[in-house]
């Protein structure tokens, strides 16, 4: 079953086409990974399938749905989430709030104005819980600005968990992180319920390889190359943008 | 003992001076906090939208004054009875800020400022210009307070009448803003393309918190007008919603009792300093530029400033 269908999307920033009739399908519990140059337009296709950006044209589906003109809030009603590639949480909450606020958005019961803590008291166990499962437990009463920015980004990907979603998109996950921290990121990813379907952009090349299914490689707006790892290990295109760009 | 204890106790100890105000201050100054009182809820209900949502509004005094209006034209033009004008005003202050709303909601930044003053102007102007209905700038007086059985003409009781509503008002604020909902709204304020991914429907959380802010400046407003026992277009004039915003700014927004300070400080200034100088706007422009440069998260923020300071020698 198709999880998630990208069919001739493009997005033009006034002259600059940064993406040109894209086109991808993401099988369901499939483990995807994008990769391409900078500026190739990976996290504005991840924009588009969010909703954070309107596509110029084409069409993107979730689980069957159109989910093209959708707001983001009804795209992650249906189950998708995502991080983003520039760190965006809320600086100024704790990491508990910000855990709150995650699972009542999954939630969607919390235009209720006036709230009782004890009312909420199971939601305050699940936040713990999740917390304690990745590993932020000990920074709960701390203010997220002044996490580390390896904190920060495990905090961005427990978030994005806390809804438990169908698909989850990552951006860049890895970026910045000490090798000690990417091989935490990596078993976070292996150990996710394997029919959570995820897309995920990835600069490293050996984190790439281990936690993909399938390979799509994007350069200048296209799509230049898909399929597995020794496709792509192969594929002419794409070595010589990757031994020209570096 | 923990910060919570101690602050239950400063509440207690707060609200039993509140009480026993009238037994010590001449009425000139219980006249003085009872206006206080009600610029403090004026700025906390602001506080609601600048501080917690990310919405900075140069129109608040919209709200404060359709209420005040509402207040004056039911009781002198209609002849409604005083305390069924109240509910009314409420319900009118909170109708606008549904209207306004989601043309205010369009933009963000300054832009939402310009918009929300540029409503403000709107309702202001018509009070000014209809003069056959408002008097125009000369005002309407007569407006009489509301008698339940016993008569707030007293300075004394009216304080009493007026603590009660706005302690009423303070609480439900405080409920609000420690509600899912009010974490939704700080939320908004760190991210809104972030509560979007999450799930919430950001410009719905926005509008609801605009409307009970136009409402809560609505209760502010027709106690005003019950204080002076008269409205005028200065209610609605960009004056009065800078110096809310300066109110919220000067005692520090993200909290309730940020605003409450700044108002009481602001009105008390505002007192001392008309009886020596015209150029009231001008000393509100400096305590603005005094605030954003030397304590720009104001009182508060100084305050948990220095002791933090003193925790880490
Ligand atoms: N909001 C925007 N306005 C204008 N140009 C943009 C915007 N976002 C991205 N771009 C341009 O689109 C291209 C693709 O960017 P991006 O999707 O961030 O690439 P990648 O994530 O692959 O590094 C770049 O040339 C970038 O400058
Ligand atoms: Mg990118």
């Amino acid at each position: 079953m198709t999880a998630l269908a990208v069919e001739n999307v493009s997005k033009n920033f006034g002259g600059v086409s940064a993406l040109a009739n894209i086109s991808l399908n993401v099988s369901r519990g499939e483990r995807r990974i994008l990769l391409g140059p900078n500026g190739a337009g990976k996290t504005t296709l991840f924009h588009t399938i969010s909703g954070a950006v309107t596509p110029s044209g084409g069409r993107i589906t979730l689980f069957g749905i159109d989910i093209t003109r959708l707001r983001p809030d009804r795209r992650a009603r249906l189950g998708l989430a995502r991080t983003f590639q520039i760190t965006n949480l809320f600086p100024r909450l704790t990491v508990l709030d910000s855990m709150l606020l995650a699972l009542g958005g999954a939630s969607g019961h919390s235009l209720q104005l006036i709230g009782s803590p004890s009312g909420y008291r199971s939601e305050y166990d699940k936040a713990h819980q999740l917390l304690e499962q990745w590993d932020l437990v000990g920074t709960a009463r701390r203010v997220v600005r002044t996490l580390s920015y390896g904190e920060q980004r495990q905090l961005e990907i427990a978030l994005a968990l806390a809804g438990q979603p169908r698909l989850l998109l990552l951006d860049e996950p890895t970026a910045g992180l000490s090798p000690a921290e990417t091989r935490r990121v990596v078993s976070m990813v292996h150990a996710l319920p394997r029919d959570m379907t995820i897309l995920m952009i990835e600069h490293d090349m050996d984190v790439a390889f281990e936690l993909a299914d399938r390979i799509a490689v994007m350069h200048q707006g296209r799509l230049i190359a898909e399929g597995d790892q020794a496709a792509i290990r192969a594929n002419k295109q794409v070595t010589d943008i990757y031994l020209g760009a570096d | 003992m923990t910060a919570r204890a101690w602050t239950i106790i400063g509440c207690f100890a707060v609200l039993a001076l509140l009480f026993m105000l009238p037994e010590v201050l001449r009425p000139y100054y219980l006249a003085l906090v009872t206006k206080m009182l009600i610029f403090a809820l004026f700025a906390m209900s602001l506080d609601l939208l600048l501080g917690y949502t990310g919405l900075a509004s140069l129109g608040h005094a919209a709200y404060f004054g359709v209420a005040a209006y509402t207040i004056a034209l039911l009781i002198v033009r209609a002849g409604v009875d005083s305390g069924l004008a109240f509910p009314v005003a409420l319900v009118a202050a909170a109708a606008t800020g549904a209207l306004f709303a989601p043309l205010a909601l369009r933009a963000r930044g300054s832009y939402f400022l310009m918009i929300t003053f540029a409503l403000a102007q709107v309702v202001w102007s018509v009070a000014f210009g209809w003069r056959s209905l408002t008097n125009g700038d000369d005002g309407i007086p007569d407006v009489v307070r509301p008698d339940f059985g016993w008569s707030l003409d007293s300075t004394t009781s009216f304080y009493y009448f007026v603590l009660a509503i706005v302690g009423l008002a303070t609480l439900l604020l405080v409920a609000i803003v420690g509600s899912p909902f009010g974490r939704a709204l700080r939320g908004i304020r760190e991210s809104e393309s972030r509560m979007q991914a999450l799930g919430y429907n950001v410009w719905r959380y926005q509008y609801v918190a605009f409307v009970l802010a136009a409402a809560f400046a609505g209760i502010a407003g027709a106690l005003y007008a019950y204080y002076n026992r008269f409205v005028g277009p200065e209610y609605l004039y960009v004056v009065q919603s800078a110096e809310a915003l300066i109110m919220v700014i000067l005692g520090g927004a993200g909290t309730l009792i940020g605003p409450a300070i700044g108002a009481g400080l602001i009105v008390f200034l505002e007192d001392f300093v008309s009886s020596m100088t015209a150029h009231w706007v001008l000393v509100l422009g400096i305590i603005y530029v005094l605030v954003t440069l030397f304590a720009p998260r104001g009182l508060i923020g100084l305050v948990d400033q220095l002791r933090q300071r003193r925790v880490k020698p």
